[in-house]
């Protein structure tokens, strides 16, 4: 639990500095130079230049709006697994909007299945702070599952691509997922690409089989190939183990802790 | 001497063609796998050249017009059916009327690049006008206060990439300065198959999409055979934590681009003829929307007699940088009858547009090698000293393999110039007490450093600059004056060839405006490359306030680039008059190139009321990078 407090107040402090970026942004920076005692006059009285515009907003400052789809991974798995992870943002440079899902089957059957939507927002040059709800749709029995959301993501130091999330249910619920992905380029097409996702959860819960503390660990290895960089067909190993209470409950259930399985997928976006 | 010398002379007869470029195969590829016909059509061999007007009355057309450059049909935005766009060939001392009709389906406007001229002549929809409405004919009225090589372009969406782009020369009323005894305009640009809208798209989801030239595990290795892999390590330290690339050289590149000479492939060959013993002017003009050139002609040294338009003391090189939107005229004498490549690489070497100067149609020359892919350095990122530092451990630990470490060592030596006055600037410490620098002072009253000779101000970044949008901040930026530019550094050492720099350039005419600046304004170029965000000291232009100038003042504006990129900044409707460290003779610019992590300096008299545009060139930089200049 200690660690889910001192994230939430990472996370708060980065958003108030946000906030007063914002602030001082508006104001017009003209650099005097030291020599001059005076300060340049206010220029409050309007100046009469030539031509007034009727558009003002006609020169090329439009900000365009943006839709980005990812699907990160389309992948069948062996065993009669599939599994699709994405992401869609709509927005600008600084806000946006994200839809983030991750749906995964086992021997045909859908075994989780999530939605994110997301209000994101920029607070530094590689760090988006994003706001929102999670729902983890009904499946096999167990019970749907509606989280809020606060994540941290963006582009860490070394190249690391990084999505921390904490998510906090209904009922005072906690979970906390950290994924974190590379890219070893052999050439400016074969790209490998190794990632890890870990969840952690904050209480017992035998309805959706998750323990408290560490809960899972997701690991994959991904080589593709770049027809183009929107284009991308892919094969790797994917990984996952179970651990603590969660592979307790899956134990009982009859279940696996862990499987390595063989994967083939398609990367794109558009 | 030139690596070429002996190998341009090898005159080829010409076959008809070649390959596009190496990079179009890579998309066809790509084309291919998506079920997309790789090639739907072969591409036109030539397309056809601009016509010459001249005159003082002009009706242009604005129109679409089919093309095909790379094998694929598409539709280009053209003036009277040509791309480029008329040459337009007018007379000092003229006023010439110019009727523009627009047949577009969207706004058109066309900007008189680096002519001086009323404020609502210039062109800028929303600044000057209200820009030309489809099927509206705006008419244009100006005396030609100036001559030489200048250009005009669309100023509304991202027309120009589209082909919105032609020449104009001007002749002297005077007699020319410059001898010379036949001239033809050499207009460089970059098309696209992708549309202008799509490519900035693209840059918005993933800035490095067109960098083709990542670092791979194999440049790893290598770097680590070479170095070990502690000074690797520390090497790519830097980088790795700032999450930059060194090898960030251009937003886009040959991966999408094919470079256009007159608006002809480099398979078309654009031809120009000369006699035995002529002299030739080639007006170089670059019309890119996103791509800095380096001009050379092997087997021919180059007199640059004109920068942006203005008679310059001439001076003979074997290559120069063309930024975007700049212009350089140059003399060439070839003595023999033989064929000639003029050869335009783009600055990350992904790609060049060429040409052929012959004595006889048949014959062309042997088209080089592009140059070695250049590689960022520590200078670039404005951390000036330890570039040095670092250069001497990488030169003793491996002599001669980076090319990059060798420009840090380079410099350090530049600064040692005397008159560097930015330079002394660059080392003040950030935070540093503007009232302690007085000592940097040369006499002036004010504080301010001599016109001339550059700021002498310290760098200050402001919290403006700490924002989302803004992924660097030079804190010490070396002065770009005397920087042949990235990729250019070495090529004396390397190559023998003479490259020019902002440095060499003494316009031909004394100093009109012999004022001390007044004031000075430091600007700092900012951006964010992982998220395609561009701007001036960390505020887009829609944000920004205007800039106030005060009628007849002359001022000192100082460029910091807080950027790995070097960027052409565009003032319009007053010259930039570039601080050379030679008061006397100041050479005036409408487009000044601000090397990577430097500053440079010129000084303005703001002589022509109005709303001006003032911004960087490179199309997809506009819509952040932009300021409004009010003189009022």
């Amino acid at each position: 639990m200690k660690k889910f407090t001192q994230t939430v107040s990472v996370i708060c402090a980065a958003f108030a500095t946000s906030v007063s970026y914002a602030n001082t942004q508006i104001h017009e920076h003209q650099h005097e130079h030291h020599g001059h005692s005076e300060p340049e006059p206010a220029h409050t009285v309007e100046p009469a230049p030539a031509y007034q515009p009727h558009h003002p907003e006609h020169v090329m400052n439009h900000e365009v709006l943006l839709t980005k789809v990812t699907i990160d991974q389309l992948e069948a798995r062996q065993h009669e697994g599939s599994a699709l992870e994405g992401s869609l943002w709509f927005g600008g440079d600084l806000n946006k909007l994200w839809l983030k899902t991750e749906v995964e089957r086992e021997e045909g059957e859908t075994a989780d299945a999530e939605l994110q939507a997301l209000y994101s927002r920029a607070v530094a040059p590689y760090w988006d702070l994003q706001l929102g709800v999670r729902h983890d749709f009904k499946l096999q029995g167990g019970d749907s599952k509606t989280w809020g959301a606060i994540s941290l993501h963006g582009l860490a130091p070394y190249f690391f691509e990084v999505d921390t999330a904490l998510f906090i249910g209904d009922h005072g619920d906690t979970a906390l997922r950290l994924e974190a992905e590379y890219e070893i380029l052999f050439t400016q097409k074969w790209i490998l690409s190794p990632e890890v996702e870990v969840n952690f959860y904050g209480q017992n819960d035998p309805t959706t089989r998750t323990g408290s503390g560490l809960s899972d660990i997701e690991a994959g290895l991904r080589l593709r190939y770049e027809f183009t960089p929107k284009f991308a067909p892919y094969f790797g190993v994917n990984y996952e183990k179970n651990f603590g209470n969660t592979a307790d409950f899956l134990r009982d259930a009859g279940e696996h802790i862990d499987e390595t399985t063989w994967v083939i997928g398609l990367h794109a976006w558009f | 001497m030139n690596k070429y010398l002996d190998s341009s002379p090898l005159v080829t007869p010409i076959s008809r063609r070649r390959f596009v470029t190496g990079i179009m195969s890579g998309l066809a590829g790509g084309a291919a796998l998506a079920g997309l016909p790789a090639s739907a059509e072969a591409p036109q061999a030539s397309n056809p050249l601009p016509s010459e007007l001249r005159g003082n009355q002009f009706d242009l057309h604005v129109n679409y017009l089919p093309v095909n450059f790379t094998g694929r049909a598409r539709t280009a935005v053209a003036v009277n059916g040509t791309v480029p766009a008329p040459v337009l060939r007018w007379r000092e001392g003229d006023t010439v009327t110019i009727n523009v009709t627009n047949h577009l389906a969207h706004d058109t406007s066309i900007h008189w690049h680096g002519l001086i001229l009323p404020s609502n002549m210039d062109g800028v929809p929303g600044l000057s006008f209200d820009g030309i409405r489809p099927g509206d004919t705006f008419t244009y009225q100006f005396p030609l206060k100036q001559s030489g090589t200048y250009w005009y372009h669309s100023h509304s969406d991202f027309q120009e990439q589209r082909g919105h782009y032609g020449a104009i020369v001007i002749d002297p009323a005077e007699p020319d300065p410059v001898a010379y005894d036949r001239d033809y305009v050499v207009l460089l640009t970059d098309w696209s198959d992708q549309s202008p809208q799509d490519i900035y798209a693209t840059l918005k989801k993933e800035g490095h999409y067109y960098n083709r030239r990542r670092r791979t595990v194999g440049d790893l290795w290598e770097e680590i055979r070479q170095k070990g892999v502690s000074q690797t390590w520390r090497d790519r330290k830097m980088w790795n934590e700032m999450r930059m690339s060194d090898r960030d050289i251009a937003d886009v590149t040959g991966y999408t681009y094919t470079y256009l000479m007159n608006g002809q492939t480099p398979d078309a060959n654009w031809t120009a003829l000369f006699k035995r013993g002529e002299k030739i002017r080639l007006r170089f003009i670059n019309g890119a929307a996103m791509s800095i050139f380096d001009i050379r002609i092997p087997g021919l040294k180059m007199t640059v007699v004109a920068s942006d338009g203005q008679n310059i003391e001439p001076v003979t090189v074997d290559e120069f940088r063309i930024g975007v939107a700049e212009t350089y005229d140059v003399i060439v004498e070839p003595e023999n009858d033989t064929a000639y490549t003029l050869f335009a690489q783009t600055i990350d070497r992904s790609g060049y547009a060429r040409g052929t100067l012959t004595s006889d149609p048949r014959l062309q020359a042997k088209v080089p090698a592009m140059d070695y892919a250049p590689v960022l350095t520590h200078r670039d990122m404005g951390h000036h000293d330890m570039g040095m530092h670092h250069s001497a451990h990488a030169m003793s630990d491996m002599p001669g393999m980076d090319h990059g470490m060798d420009h840090g060592m380079d410099h350090g030596a530049h600064s040692m110039e005397a008159m560097d006055h930015s330079q002394h600037a660059g080392h003040q410490m950030p935070g540093t007490k503007a009232g302690n620098n007085v000592g940097n002072n040369i006499g002036t009253t004010t504080g301010l450093g001599l016109a001339g000779y550059g700021s002498n101000a310290p760098v200050e970044h402001l919290p403006s600059e700490y924002g989302p949008g803004v992924d660097m901040r030079a804190f010490m930026p070396a002065n770009g004056l005397h920087d042949p530019g990235v990729g250019l550094r070495d090529h004396q050492q390397r190559y023998g060839r003479k490259v020019l720099t902002y440095g060499d350039i003494r316009n031909l005419t004394p100093t009109l405006d012999r004022r001390q600046p007044e004031r000075e304004i430091q600007l700092h170029l900012t951006g964010n490359m992982e998220r395609y965000m561009w701007s001036v000291n960390g505020i887009k232009f829609s944000d920004a306030e205007p800039l106030i100038f005060k009628y007849g003042e002359r001022l000192r504006v100082t460029l910091v680039n807080d950027t790995m990129m070097t960027h052409p900044i565009h003032l319009h409707g007053m010259w930039s008059e570039l601080e050379t460290s030679d008061p006397e003779y100041i050479p005036r610019k409408h487009t000044v190139l601000v090397q990577p992590g430097s500053t440079i300096s010129y000084l303005v008299t703001a002589d022509a009321y109005g709303r001006w545009a003032y911004h960087c060139h490179l199309l997809y930089h506009m819509p952040g990078m932009f300021r409004e200049v009010r003189v009022v």
